[in-house]
């Protein structure tokens, strides 16, 4: 039984999921100098998948994914800013691809929000303790 | 209460909320991601030839004055085969039609071209889909209107029907 175990295994993988062809080798390569890698790794955390939506790229197994990953490895490792490669993709995909939204706009309203929500809250809080007093 | 105008506030407050949540509902999702390169350049690429008998094709390939559509396609992509047929029609309608072949193998993109027929001038392989990441395209098909100078003009999302053939005709002429 023990010997049939790798055709199965062999059998269920997709062959025909996405096309083929080759991934490039930086999508599942570390860097080799650590601290880059972390950088990286890092940025991949906080970008979105192209294909599959609610994931990260570091998350996904995606074709599209890895070639993502392999583009902020090599803009990493040519010596790029995260911000800057985040940057590289909002260019192509728009506010969408971040996982983190910029200081701007909409996403200005996110970062401040809860800062307006927080002074409401002791606001309405001072009023509770001042009539129980 | 000398202020009883406050009590408005909470209820003021669920209404806004209630109403995004409405309003949320009634505006349908837009599942697409669209490129942010229209209105720009065509990136800097060169891509080999996806199958003997059509050639390579590069940026600079598509800035040669004649506005055309770039269709981005796959031979294991489903869609591509249903649009195949309007395709040839742009193309009778005196359109050129260059091609990006994503994750794709020399015989499969001859099998395909055989079966569906070959609008397309030139065809690229895009293995890696780098040029796709480039071009901020989202999957397979998409087309692109290019300008003769090879700047995006416009990108449809997903297969072309019957319906977005005129439309498709009418975006290169108003860019000659």
């Amino acid at each position: 039984m023990r010997a049939f175990a790798p055709i199965l295994l062999a059998l269920s993988v997709p062959v025909f999921a996405q096309g083929s062809g080759p991934t490039p080798p930086m999508a599942n390569q570390q860097l080799a100098d650590p601290t880059q890698e972390a950088q990286a790794m890092r940025l991949m955390h906080s970008l979105r998948c192209i294909q599959c939506q609610g994931q990260s790229i570091a998350d996904s197994d995606a074709a599209m994914a890895a070639t993502m990953r392999a583009q902020v490895r090599q803009q990493i490792a040519a010596g790029e800013k995260p911000q800057a490669i985040r940057s590289w993709m909002i260019d192509r995909y728009g506010e969408w691809v971040s996982f983190e939204p910029d200081m701007k706009g909409a996403g200005l309203l996110l970062w401040v929000a809860p800062f307006f929500i927080f002074v409401a809250s002791i606001w309405l809080a001072r009023g509770l303790f001042r009539r129980r007093s | 209460m000398n202020r009883p105008w406050l009590l408005w506030i909470p209820l003021a407050v669920v209404a806004f909320i209630g109403g995004l949540a409405i309003y949320g509902l009634a505006v349908p999702k837009d599942d697409q991601v669209h490129s942010a390169m229209i209105g720009k350049k065509l990136p800097a690429f060169a891509l080999p030839a996806a199958t003997a008998g059509v050639p390579a094709l590069s940026n600079t390939d598509m800035a040669d004055g004649k506005p055309r559509l770039l269709n981005i396609f796959a031979s294991w992509c489903l869609p591509c085969k249903a649009e195949a047929p309007h395709l040839e029609t742009l193309k009778a309608a005196g359109i050129e039609i260059d091609a990006i072949a994503i994750r794709d193998k020399p015989e499969d993109v001859a099998a395909f071209l055989a079966e569906f027929g070959n609008p397309f001038r030139r065809i690229g392989s895009d293995s890696e889909m780098a040029v796709q990441l480039m071009l901020g395209s989202s999957g397979v098909p998409e087309t692109y209107v290019i300008g003769g100078d090879g700047t995006i003009l416009f990108q449809h999302i997903g297969d072309i029907r019957a319906e977005h053939v005129p439309m498709l005709i009418e975006k290169v002429n108003a860019a000659r």
